[in-house]
């Protein structure tokens, strides 16, 4: 394998530091948010600058400054973290367009201030993706949640402070409780953070240490959303609807979940976890979750209360995808971060845009609102089967690999679970659609007449469901990067 | 002249301060300058101290050339020499940043002030680079007297508050001395490098073990270690602003260094945790100080009343580190020595500019600070961001250590007290947040231009306070250079 040393993936995480005093000091609004755009877009340049390195099996990495002896804060740019970067940083360009259209339809206040935490929390998501060891994922782990803070409780009323007051207990009681003992003793028996393709465990743990700390790392990670610690995400939903959709269904959920799974390959090692029978552990953990948090969203009329518990299935989905320590549930697990995350942003967009076009929030105040607005709820639409993983959308590529992971680790319990899963699904998206469409004009809550939200708001939310669309016929790069990642891990090339 | 940096560090502020006082007569206008600029100075000699001892080892230097054990030696060392440059820098800063409270509250006795302000730094400064057990009582008591007087400058209850420092202090103090006496008759000399020669031969000797318990007993108390804590909080929340932000971070900090010193390089580390009880006693009361101190901190409802009971709470660290006497605990509490008074400062600086805005620090009058001082808040976000313990702030690396070295002495009870402490920390500062972040609630459902207008506090204030904070992350940052090329060459050998 070949190793580059470069300073490009610290400049990736700072380039969005670097505008936030210009957003600051920025007088007027196109101003700012036309740096909000410099920012994101110089981001994902970096990012994909470094991509054809790492498809050719490269690594790149970075060491800012030797923090603790033989211990330094240090980037390391692998496939995985590639997978993780590219989509975040993709999706932080689709919604900085769709916030101004949002923010400006409904005249937010402290807007200056909103993009300024956005650019920072974009920070810190490429800081964990980019993390070359554990102490460096922590660090913007944390960061991350300070930077979010303000995002969430935005409206800065009573709602916004009792949800943010849940946030950050939730978050950061987690990480300091939970995840920072667990670090402590790990490093204080190994000596080392490094991650490595299977782990670096080496037999210093019994099988019962092993198993706490694992469950320690998996729900200390609260921003995964694994139940019981989930309920700070259905909160989290009174913030601006643009930041619900980065960060709740993307960047925030996403950096939980990806910390899970490096933790269960990088630190853990797969090997071990299967030889001591701990993957599965974690699955039921997941299971459970999966299948309560989508009969709780059945029963959800608020529309982005339904979408966040559909979410907190979904990164169960993820977990269970990694825990099956099989070379497809491996690969699944890690599409699904790309896969899930452009339907579930669609999904928040058009929540986002009926609200901005409408003012309203209820799935049952939603009858024929296709007849409105037609485009958000095609989009909709295409987002929800990408959920719930039908073809041909980007959601089944994912599924299916999830399915293939089950039947090759001989654990037929998850197949049903995921099954089973899907149905509840379609059976909390699909009625929205439908409703949404076909319905008799006394039923019709709207008129026949199209009026659509602002450009800014329509674009992102089209272009976000064209792309889930389009990984269904081309999955790349990601189901690359994905296989290169598991294929690191088990040490043999994927199929 | 290099080879006279250990007197100069000491004589700038001492003569100074005599100079400043005379100043007063003269021409007022002179004295904040001239202050400022003996304070720079130090802080240039300082520097230049630890570099030389990171590039040639330590330095001992004989005052007016009588030889030890007679004369009084200076000595500069890897663990005095960047506690040398914090204390300066603090000084330095919180004088830049107090300049606007000493000029109005102070102002007919400005070079009065100012000259208490440099003879408490000469006592701080040469408590620490002192190698003379005797002459470090002679200093504390220079450092203490000046302090009680800073404090008692203050209005309404100051005084009062004041008074109890001074009766708990001397007792701390007498108590130092005692224990210097006994240490006298066991071995017949005063100088710290001496003592340690001969600890050794007298490893069984109860009356140098007593020596040992009665010298930390007043250091336990000068440092306001629970329970013996109580004058703490009165004197630095009432003491005046510009005095609290000097105060608050040296002199608990200068008095664990004094145990480290004392601990470390006076007895020999082997004699100091010979009777694992008392160590296990002292852990114990540390874990009982950080408990108890959070949870007081919860119960105030004034912001440097809380700050003050955070203190007790970090007196609890740093005590508890060092007494788990490995490696890892020892280094932690030195780290935090640094660490703390660089995060004490911000604290308190910020405090001090919203105290001069607001007339007042009690939790209910911070309604929309953020709105209002932004600039003065994001100094104290960072801050709290140090205290709770997040990295890369420097307040996460030495707890870092302590939780470590607690992991390999088996004390899951300091393990447990320091992590509930990290969460304490957390609930108090967001409780602050909350308040300056979203009162006054507005009618509606937040889309409205929120909060009142910018009002910040002077350029004066802030820079000196944005500094600060910017130095919590160099600070933790540069933590692995602190320790690997300073804190631990400073720990003797026999530390496992």
């Amino acid at each position: 394998m070949e190793l580059l040393y470069s300073a490009k993936p610290l400049a990736a995480i700072l380039v969005s530091f670097f505008v936030v005093p210009i957003i600051f000091s920025a007088k007027s609004e196109n101003v700012r948010e036309a740096w909000t755009f410099v920012a994101a877009i110089l981001k994902f340049t970096i990012v994909l600058s470094m991509l054809p390195f790492v498809l050719k099996g490269g690594e790149i990495a970075y060491t800012l400054a030797e923090v603790l002896p033989g211990l330094a804060i240090e980037f390391k740019v692998d496939a995985f973290g590639m997978l993780f970067a590219l989509v975040s940083s993709s999706l932080w360009i689709v919604t900085s367009m769709y916030s101004i259209g949002y923010m400006r339809t409904l005249k937010e206040h402290g807007q200056t201030r909103y993009y300024a935490c956005f650019a920072l929390s974009l920070s810190a998501t490429l800081g964990v993706a980019f993390a070359g060891n554990l102490l460096t994922l922590y660090l913007f782990y944390e960061m991350l949640s300070f930077a979010t803070y303000p995002l969430v409780t935005h409206h800065q009323d009573r709602e916004a402070r009792s949800s943010g007051r849940k946030y950050i207990t939730y978050i950061l009681g987690a990480s300091i409780g939970l995840v920072l003992p667990a670090m402590l003793v790990i490093y204080s028996q190994t000596g080392t953070f490094e991650f490595a393709p299977q782990g670096f465990m080496n037999g210093h743990f019994s099988q019962g240490a092993m198993a706490v700390l694992l469950l320690m790392f998996v729900f200390g990670f609260a921003k995964a959303g694994v139940m019981p610690f989930h309920s700070w995400l259905p909160a989290a939903m009174v913030a601006p609807t643009p930041v619900s959709a980065l960060l709740h269904a993307v960047a925030v959920v996403k950096v939980g979940v990806f910390c899970v799974a490096r933790v269960i390959t990088g630190v853990f090692g797969t090997k071990m976890l299967a030889d001591m029978g701990l993957g599965t552990l974690v699955c039921y953990v997941a299971s459970f979750t999966i299948i309560v948090s989508s009969l709780i969203a059945l029963s959800q009329d608020g529309l982005k209360r339904r979408l966040a518990f559909s979410t907190i299935g979904q990164l169960s989905y993820i977990i269970l995808g990694v825990a099956l320590l099989s070379p497809s549930g491996m690969t699944g697990g890690m599409l699904h971060i790309a896969m899930h995350a452009f339907g579930k942003i669609t999904l928040f967009f058009c929540a986002g845009a009926i609200f901005a076009a409408s003012g309203i929030k209820n799935i049952s105040e939603m009858v024929g609102i296709g007849r409105r607005m037609p485009f958000t709820m095609t989009a909709f639409l295409l987002g929800s089967l990408s959920v719930i993983g039908l073809p041909p959308l980007g959601g089944f590529i994912s599924k299916w690999n999830l399915v293939i992971g089950t039947l090759e680790s001989g654990q037929i319990f998850f197949l049903f679970v995921l099954l089973a899963s899907s149905l509840l699904n379609a059976a909390y998206f699909l009625p929205i659609s439908y409703k949404a469409f076909f319905c008799t004009d006394e039923e019709a809550m709207f008129e026949k007449k199209v009026d659509e939200v602002p450009t800014w708001c329509l674009v992102p939310l089209c272009i976000t469901a064209t792309c889930s669309v389009i990984f269904f016929f081309y999955p790349q790069p990601f189901l690359q990067l994905a296989k290169m990642t598991v294929s690191t891990i088990i040490g043999a090339p994927m199929p | 002249m290099t080879q006279h940096f250990p007197a100069l560090l000491i004589i700038i502020p001492l003569l100074s301060a005599l100079i400043v006082s005379a100043m007063g007569w003269i021409d007022r206008r002179w004295c904040f300058p001239l202050a400022g600029a003996s304070l720079a100075g130090a802080l240039a000699v300082s520097v230049g101290l630890c570099a030389q001892v990171m590039a040639a080892g330590p330095i001992v230097y004989k005052m007016a050339g009588w030889r030890p054990p007679i004369g009084i030696v200076y000595v500069i060392d890897y663990l005095n020499a960047p506690v040398l440059v914090v204390i300066l820098s603090v000084a330095l800063l919180n004088l830049i940043s107090a300049k606007t409270w000493i000029e109005r509250d102070f102002a007919e006795k400005l070079s009065a002030y100012l000259g208490l302000y440099l003879l408490f730094l000469a006592g701080m400064v040469g408590i620490v680079a002192t190698g003379d057990a005797f002459n470090l009582y002679v200093l504390l008591e220079i450092g203490s007297l000046t302090g009680y007087a800073l404090i008692g400058l203050g209005k309404e209850r100051a005084p009062l508050s004041s008074l109890n420092y001074l009766f708990m202090g001397t007792i701390g103090a007498s108590f130092y001395l005692l224990g210097i006496g006994y240490i006298y008759i066991a071995t017949g000399t005063l100088n710290m490098a001496d003592i340690a020669r001969i600890v050794p031969t007298l490893a069984g000797s109860g009356t140098l073990f007593l020596a040992l318990v009665i010298c930390m007993a007043g250091l336990f108390v000068k440092m306001a270690l629970f329970p013996m804590h109580g004058w703490l909080p009165n004197a630095y929340s009432n003491a005046p602003s510009a005095s609290a932000g000097l105060i608050a971070p040296l002199t608990t900090k200068v008095m664990i260094y004094a145990m480290v010193r004392v601990g470390l390089t006076v007895f020999t580390p082997e004699f100091t945790f010979s009777r694992a009880l008392l160590s296990e006693a002292i852990v114990w009361l540390a874990v009982a100080a950080i408990v108890t101190g959070s949870l007081l901190a919860l119960m105030q409802r004034r912001l440097s009343r809380m700050l003050t009971y955070i203190i007790v709470a970090e007196v609890g660290y740093m005590v508890g580190g060092f007494w788990l006497g490995n490696k890892a605990g020892v280094t932690g509490a030195t780290l935090h020595i640094i660490n703390d008074a660089a995060m004490t400062l911000t604290l308190f600086m910020a405090v001090s500019a919203i105290i001069w805005k607001l007339g007042s620090d009690r939790f209910e009058d911070l309604q929309g600070l953020f709105g209002k001082m932004p600039f003065t808040m994001t100094g104290f976000v960072l801050a709290a961001l140090a205290v709770i313990g997040i990295p890369p702030t420097c307040g996460f690396f030495s707890k870092w250590y302590l939780i470590t070295g607690g992991i390999h002495a088996g004390q899951w009870a300091f393990v447990a007290a320091l992590l509930f402490s990290s969460l304490v920390n957390a609930v108090l500062f967001f409780r602050i947040f909350e308040i300056a972040f979203f009162e006054p609630f507005a009618e509606g459902h937040g889309h409205h231009d929120h909060g009142p207008a910018l009002s910040e506090a002077p350029v004066t204030m802030v820079v000196p306070l944005l500094l600060a904070a910017l130095s919590l992350i160099a600070l933790g940052l540069y933590s692995g250079d602190i320790v690997t090329k300073l804190i631990q060459l400073a720990i003797p050998a026999g530390i496992a």
